[in-house]
């Protein structure tokens, strides 16, 4: 009964989502406040009816209600309550579901807190929203419906994949996801004010934290599936240019792009166009991901079962929505007329220069992911190749280098024109951080690519020019320490903010540079015993032994590893075996180390020759994801950034004696 | 109205036409390498009892052949079986097997169990043969004409309506 | 005519697919230290025929463990890197190479970054210059006395 009012309430949902797709956007065009008022309750009904539909399916799935068709295909009695939730979103159906809420609850969200945008504004901005949930719950009501009953209800489930029954997988979807829908919000307002006609920095204003909000998101999400892949597939590989991970790479990067852009037209109200064109572009990206994961058009690990009708509904829901946009934006955008003038040197300049590289990195990716399809297509399946991890090495960083090199210029740039040797000047410390680490490191580590050098002096100059940025704003060594804490406490959180933002990357830099260059692999054959010495490390190989587990059997194996003599960690790898369905997997014994990682991975015994094992040092290879965290986390502070919950500034009430205008908010 | 702005909606109209077309697509399917190739001039040991094996040069001798890799371990190649038996009625195509990494003796029930359509059977133990040819599953089928080229490979099995709509048609365009 | 998906890709036997996650250790590796670590390099650029986006040296798929040998065998015979990959390419084509191959069907995969990048560097200059050229003109003189004194009035 419970799956049935779920069902109902879906439906519902739908209905109201129609009404509040068209209503509004006519009220807005007619100026009838009654219209326009029908989006606010249609967007806090939409959520609601939706969220009784995400509980009624979680009850399924708590209960291991088998006389439903997704729980049955995707869940098992034997699963731990933790991974029984998790497996809601762990298929096509229930994912879809949880993308509708995730829409719903952004358009809430914006019907709740939205009271200072204008009407019309706020209006066709929830109309838009509603318009792709529209699509994507017709698309669930005609051909996913996670309420679709099995009868004869089966015993028990087919059970999840053991690889699913991870806590960091578990929970990586819905952090990626409230990433790629909260992109929707920004992909609303701009659809909305290409209906209006009009950009303006309150515009800007509102679409930086709902475009900010989302980004922590889905840094995290990529963060999480990153580190998962790190663990658990056993060779320490932890980004492989999939399809998939390509295809939340780069909403990431064009969202990037949209945060800076969004930036410029806020405070120098220029850049309309482009950030209008970033905001729709992104969430495309966030569709076409949606698309390539469920059709089957591209070969991934990720990808869900896949369905060549689903595949065209998408793709018309995708055409339909960006096409029409698009459209949209072909015939309003020139309309955008631009404000600021800046000089060819000038903070303006450097964030455009940093779109144009974000956005040409972003294509690159695309163009790899899909060139496979393309030479499929056009060859008639005669001509295929297969774009790897080499190509993006070759093509995407290259990009990167200039853009991180200008990542510590720019915040310290003025708007409209910067003196460049000013800027250089200042930026000496970083400089000479930069040089200094490059040395340190060329000195203890000689054998390995020189590039890797510049890569560790890129992630140093990155961290100098955010520790810069910070000196600048507090005025330090200029004015008494004292005067720079109080400084310091005063700055914007927004400030903050960037500052944690850049450091990260720098961070994540390093750590991508160090691990990738000096890792030490030792694939060695064992005999309780024997050591094997890996930069300085020796692993010393105890025992392994057979042992069962909750659902699994595995051979566990121990290694005791010491360091000069001193012991350091056990490690204790098991390779998997699980029953069903049948899949061996490696649980890889990891200790993070500031230096770097120590990771070990056993395998099946070579007869009477010993056991097979893989054994690595990984330097810096934690502070990828803690350089990640430290970017969400500048996004987060930069988020709880009073200015951004006040909204647009007022025209102040009473003129001002002088005639001067009301002064902005300090920057 | 600027033209530049229509840009980004035409590059976007591309790449639907082009994922609406990778819809029909496989992306699994690799396409073999040795088209318009002369065969890999290696033979195989026959099955126990089965004379002869596979002798590359008789694939040269004239006439059409398809060579079909199977193995009695291979579910679809059990489902591929009654076209198998259909293409044996053929006039003029020569029936070969390349049995991929079997046991002989279990290779054999199968045949007898669901019927013999080769003229002859190699037996590839190590599977070192079949990647000469570019094998990577089972089942795969190749045809090739009287001159010991390579001109058709059909990954998978063999269904139905491959025989009309494939594997005819090339036996057609083989035989001018 | 639709092809099944599904199901051509549930019937297709691969070999030994199913232990993706696996690891993959081979008990004959080269004796020679310096030829073992060429062809771990050269297996790292090759892609594994039955998994999703594997190298044939991570992936312990039964054709990748026939691949690897065949890859040993090959640089101990003497061959050189290219010959390597080239051996394989003769009986898989370019897909089985992690590295697209530059030739007339890729151009537009390999010129297209530095193409796009071009194109929107183009695009921007002539954005800038277009701003520069619709800029409002500088004021004239009786302009600026004219703010000057609206200026000092308030």
């Amino acid at each position: 009964m419970i799956i049935e009012l779920g069902h109902f309430a879906l439906i519902l949902a739908f209905v109201l989502a129609l009404t509040q797709a068209s209503l509004p956007l006519i009220g807005a065009a007619r100026g009838n406040a009654a219209l326009m008022a029908v989006a606010r309750p249609a967007a806090f009904g939409q959520l609601i009816f939706l969220l009784l539909a995400f509980a009624a399916l979680m009850y399924a799935f708590v209960t291991s209600d088998f006389s439903v068709q997704v729980v049955a295909a995707n869940s098992h009695t034997a699963k731990p309550m933790l991974y029984k939730i998790a497996g809601l979103w762990g298929n096509h159906e229930g994912s879809l579901l949880l993308w509708v809420l995730i829409l719903a609850l952004f358009g809430a969200a914006v019907a709740g807190v939205g009271d200072n945008l204008p009407a019309t504004l706020r209006a066709r901005v929830l109309s838009v929203q509603a318009m792709i949930a529209t699509g994507f719950l017709s698309f669930m009501l005609a051909t996913s419906n996670p309420f679709t009953r099995l009868i004869p209800a089966p015993l028990d489930g087919n059970g999840l994949n053991p690889l699913l029954q991870d806590p960091g997988l578990a929970f990586h979807p819905p952090f990626l996801y409230l990433g790629y829908v909260g992109f929707s919000m920004a992909f609303s307002f701009a659809v909305a004010a290409l209906i209006e006609g009009r950009v303006d920095p309150a515009w800007a204003r509102w679409v930086r934290p709902w475009t900010l909000a989302a980004w922590c998101f889905l840094t995290i999400g990529i963060a999480m599936g990153s580190w998962w892949a790190y663990y658990e597939l056993g060779w320490g590989g932890w980004w492989f240019w999939d399809p998939v991970e390509n295809a939340s790479f780069m909403p990431w990067l064009a969202g990037t792009a949209l945060l800076h852009s969004a930036v410029v037209v806020e405070k120098r109200d220029a850049l309309k166009s482009w950030t209008v064109l970033l905001a729709i572009l992104t969430f495309s990206l966030s569709l076409l991901g949606t698309f390539i994961v469920r059709s089957g058009v591209l070969s991934s690990v990720h990808a869900f079962a896949t369905d060549p009708a689903r595949g065209v509904f998408i793709l018309g829901f995708l055409v339909l929505v960006i096409g029409g946009s698009l459209i949209l934006y072909a015939i309003r955008a020139p309309n955008l007329k631009g404000g600021g003038i800046f000089a060819p040197i000038s903070r303006e300049a450097a964030l455009v220069l940093n779109n144009w590289l974000l956005a040409t990195a972003c294509a690159t990716v695309l163009l790899g992911t899909l060139y496979p399809l393309l030479m499929d297509a056009l060859s008639g399946g005669t001509d295929k190749v297969t774009v790897g991890a080499p190509f993006y090495n070759a093509t995407f960083t290259p990009l990167m280098v200039p853009l991180l090199l200008m990542m510590a210029l720019g915040p310290l740039m003025s708007w409209k024109r910067a003196d460049l040797a000013g800027v250089l000047s200042r930026l000496r410390f970083a400089l000479g951080l930069s040089v200094v680490t490059m040395l340190v490191v060329w000195y203890l580590r000689e054998e390995g690519p020189v590039l890797a050098v510049f890569g560790i002096g890129l992630g140093a100059w990155l961290i100098g020019g955010a520790m810069t940025d910070l000196a600048e704003r507090i005025r330090l060594f200029r004015v008494p320490f004292s005067a720079s804490l109080a400084r310091a406490a005063g700055l914007p959180r927004a400030s903050w903010g960037a500052m944690l933002a850049h450091g990260g990357v720098g961070i994540v830099v390093l750590g991508i540079t160090a691990s990738s260059a000096w890792t030490e692999e030792k694939i060695v054959l064992m005999q309780p015993g024997d050591e094997a010495t890996v930069s300085g490390y020796v692993y010393r190989f105890i025992r392994a032994e057979q042992g069962p587990g909750p659902n699994y059997t595995a051979l566990r194996g121990q290694f005791e590893v010491s360091k000069n003599g001193v012991p350091v960690v056990s490690l204790a790898p098991e390779a998997r075996s699980y029953p069903t369905p049948p899949m061996d997997t490696t649980e890889a014994a990891i200790y993070p180390m500031l230096s770097g990682d120590l990771f070990a991975v056993i395998g099946n015994p070579q007869g009477d020759r010993g056991w097979s094992a893989r054994l690595y040092f990984r330097p810096l290879q934690s502070w990828i994801w803690a350089g990640a965290i430290l970017m969400t986390i500048g996004g987060v502070i930069s988020l709880s950034d009073r200015r951004h919950r006040v909204g647009a500034p007022r025209r102040a009430a009473t003129p001002r004696p002088g005639g001067t205008p009301a002064p902005l908010p300090a920057e | 109205m600027r033209w530049q702005s229509f840009l980004p909606l035409i590059v976007v109209s591309f790449l639907a036409a082009v994922l609406f077309v990778g819809l029909e697509l496989d992306p699994k399917i690799v396409p073999s390498a040795l088209i318009d190739k002369p065969v890999p001039q290696f033979d195989l040991p026959p099955l126990p009892g089965k004379e002869p094996g596979l002798i590359a040069a008789d694939l040269a001798r004239g006439g059409i052949s398809l060579v079909n890799v199977w193995a009695s371990w291979c579910g679809p190649c059990r489902i591929e079986h009654p076209q198998l038996m259909e293409i044996a009625k053929i006039e003029g195509v020569r029936m070969i097997g390349l049995n991929y990494k079997d046991d002989p003796a279990k290779a054999l029930a199968f045949l007898q169990q669901l019927g013999d359509p080769y003229e002859s059977v190699g037996t590839d133990r190590t599977g070192r043969v079949a990647i000469e040819w570019g094998v990577y599953g089972v089942p795969e089928t190749f045809l090739i004409d009287g001159h010991g080229r390579i001109v058709l490979k059909h990954v998978g099995p063999l269904r139905p309506e491959d025989i009309p709509e494939k594997i005819l048609p090339a036996i057609q365009a083989a035989s001018q | 005519m639709k092809r099944r998906l599904v199901g051509l890709a549930v019937i297709f036997m691969l070999m030994g697919g199913s232990h993706v996650y696996a690891m993959a250790v081979d008990a004959v590796t080269l004796q020679d230290p310096a030829l073992e670590a060429r062809a771990r390099t050269i297996m790292q650029g090759l892609r594994c025929l039955v998994c999703q986006n594997q190298s044939i040296e991570i992936s312990d798929a039964e054709l990748a463990g026939d691949l690897r040998r065949i890859v040993r065998e090959r640089v101990a015979a003497g061959d050189t890197d290219d010959q390597v990959r080239a051996h394989l390419v003769a009986r898989y084509g370019d897909w089985v190479l992690m590295r697209p191959p530059f030739k007339l069907s890729t151009l537009a995969l390999w010129a297209g970054p530095p193409a796009l990048l071009a194109l929107g560097g183009l695009g921007l200059w002539v954005g800038q210059r277009r701003r520069v050229r619709t800029a409002p003109p500088p004021l004239t003189e009786a302009e600026k006395a004219q703010l000057q004194e609206i200026n000092t009035r308030n």
